[in-house]
């Protein structure tokens, strides 16, 4: 993993430094007439562009391993303290689609399953096959134009109400702008989790220990509960841990749908913009994001499942 | 999917697939040819029919510019059709190079599946957001992006079937009578990966093109004078609050069916060629 990262941030900075956009063009901006060509050389040796590549890197790699990851352009900002304040917002969203998809996802991939064969099933596999092949932005905008300019439910967008002081905001505006892009962003992930639960619980109810247990007269939910609920769950949290990468895929564009000021949101500005410290940092922060994911799907893993557990003690 | 067994529908998985493949391929062409066909004055802006609701003349509506949105639609979905398609052959490509090359040796096996975790270890959108950042976007620098980035799971996949392939007997027999290493990929492994290639194929397509639309939509991809679709939808954008819904709705709508239309088929090729769930 670590080489994996160290990599991530060189090639990263490699691609980054590559880039058609110009750091010092990018760092003056407006102010493009008033800054001559010495001052721009001034510019430069003071950033060190002047240095060969690899210097500039490890320059960089220092700074980044004492948790400097440099000032944002846009921002004029530290980007660890955007990072910080932008990831806050995103793990309400992020967390509460990931909780709501997850158990809608269980237990309509339970039902499609115990149900096989029937028309709930078919409607819950036809339902999991479009939404896997629906754009979430799309389905960002629909949901807006249903609930935000039909309805006139909830507000457009953005994650606070406009027009209001920061220590006006009250937790409860703060949820009523958060309800849309989690509410897309749980719709489409279920399609992913139902699907896997179905096919696993399939195969469980094919088992033998289910013929023995039918054969005791044990039927729906009693025999769910009993020998199907524990042998299934096990793989889907493990899937839904394991797709923190989709995750924050689908956050990055419900936030721009929704202009909801997350993770994602900075991601796309940064990229729009050329504010490359900020571009880097939120690499180096995705990847650690989708690192621990994975990372606490092996853990639970091994706490749950016994056999796991057993193998690793012998 | 499943109206197959039900009675009601009298066709078997395979003459459906069959079916399903042959409307599919039927829309693209017309949207493909249609794109070369339509009539250039449709997209012109009439300003005398702005932010028009649909009607029959104008089935989709028509924009702030009085442009025919049924014309930009077929347009940009064929935009979407090429860029899906040169995208997902690059990544094939390099899923069967990679997943070949890693059953070379011991240090080439250890390369790829480094190679496959460190894409696999960012999330997709991040690494296109970057490589499209590099190249300064564009159809160059998106086609790219795609390529690069959606090759990982197959790659895989191709590197595990090889493996299989390669230590079955007749393989070993045929290197033991003195084949040469090319021979025995082109004549015994390249043949098995193939149907395995073809399905990562038709499962890639849909999602490099749901990808392309959202890094499109994102501001990053496509130039903003294209007709993408990313580039309709992200424009519709300003225009919800005062109620136009068909900008938004129709073109993500068609763009959904093509997808979801090869996805099926994607599905069913792969039920029809594994046998273990080939009666499913």
């Amino acid at each position: 993993m670590a080489s994996l990262l160290v990599a991530i941030c060189f090639i990263s900075f490699l691609l980054i430094k590559n880039s058609p956009i110009d750091p010092i063009q990018a760092y003056i901006g407006a102010d493009l007439l008033k800054v001559g060509p010495e001052q721009r050389e001034m510019i430069a040796q003071y950033w060190g562009l002047d240095q060969p590549v690899m210097v500039q890197f490890f320059s960089w790699g220092t700074a980044l391993l004492h948790g400097d990851l440099g000032t944002s352009m846009i921002y004029r900002r530290p980007v660890a303290d955007i990072i910080g304040e932008r990831f806050i917002n995103s793990l309400a969203l992020m967390l509460s689609a990931w909780l709501l998809s997850g158990v809608i996802g269980f237990i309509m991939g339970v039902m499609a399953a115990m149900k096989r064969g029937t028309w709930v099933d078919r409607l819950i596999k036809w339902y999991c096959f479009t939404l896997a092949s629906t754009p979430t932005f799309w389905m960002g905008l629909l949901i807006l134009i249903v609930f935000a300019v039909w309805l006139k439910w909830f507000p457009i967008g953005m994650g606070v109400p406009a027009g209001v002081l920061a220590e006006d905001v009250t937790l409860a505006d703060r949820i009523k702008h958060l309800i849309l892009p989690a509410l897309t962003l749980s719709i489409v992930g279920v399609a992913n989790i139902a699907m896997h639960t179905r096919q696993k619980l399939i195969d469980v109810m094919a088992s033998d220990y289910v013929l023995f247990a039918r054969a005791r007269g044990e039927r729906g939910f009693i025999l769910f509960w009993r020998h199907g609920l524990r042998n299934v769950a096990l793989p889907a949290i493990t899937l839904q841990f394991a797709a923190f990468s989709e995750l924050f895929g689908g956050a990055v564009l419900a936030e721009q749908v929704f202009s909801y000021p997350g993770l994602g949101q900075a991601t796309v500005e940064a990229g729009l913009r050329g504010d490359v410290p900020l571009l880097l940092g939120l690499v180096i922060f995705s990847t650690l994001f989708v690192f621990v994911g994975n990372l606490v799907a092996d853990i639970i893993y091994q706490i749950v499942d016994p056999r796991i557990r057993e193998g690793h003690s012998k | 999917m499943n109206q197959i067994r039900s009675g009601r529908f009298p066709l078997n998985r395979r003459q459906w697939t069959l079916l399903s493949i042959l409307l599919a391929f039927a829309f693209v062409l017309t949207v493909i040819l249609g794109s070369f066909l339509v009539e250039e004055g449709k997209l012109a802006t009439d300003l005398q029919n702005r932010n028009a609701s649909p009607t029959f003349h104008h089935l989709f509506g028509t924009d702030w510019l009085g442009r025919d949105m049924f014309t930009r639609t077929v347009m940009g979905l064929s935009l979407s059709i090429w860029v899906g398609l040169i995208g997902a052959i690059g990544s094939t490509a390099i899923a069967l190079i990679l997943g070949m090359a890693a059953t070379l040796g011991k240090v080439a096996d250890l390369i790829v599946t480094w190679l496959i975790d460190l894409f696999l270890s960012v999330p997709h959108l991040v690494t296109l957001i970057l490589i499209a950042f590099t190249l300064g976007g564009g159809f160059k620098g998106i086609v790219i992006g795609l390529a690069l980035t959606h090759w990982p799971s197959l790659a895989r996949v191709i590197r595990a079937e090889v493996l299989q392939v390669r230590s079955a007997e007749y393989v070993q027999i045929s290197q033991k009578m003195g084949k040469s290493k090319w021979w025995v990929a082109i004549h015994h492994i390249l043949p098995h990966v193939f149907p395995q290639l073809l399905i990562g194929f038709m499962l890639m397509f849909p999602h490099v093109i749901l990808h392309e639309a959202a890094i499109t939509f994102l501001g990053l991809g496509m130039s903003p004078h294209e007709p993408a679709i990313g580039i309709i939808l992200s424009e519709s954008m300003k225009y919800l609050s005062s109620g136009m819904w068909w900008l938004a709705f129709f073109p993500g709508l068609s763009l959904l069916l093509i997808v979801r239309a090869f996805d099926h088929i994607g599905e069913n090729i792969r039920m029809l060629m594994d046998p273990v769930r080939a009666h499913d």
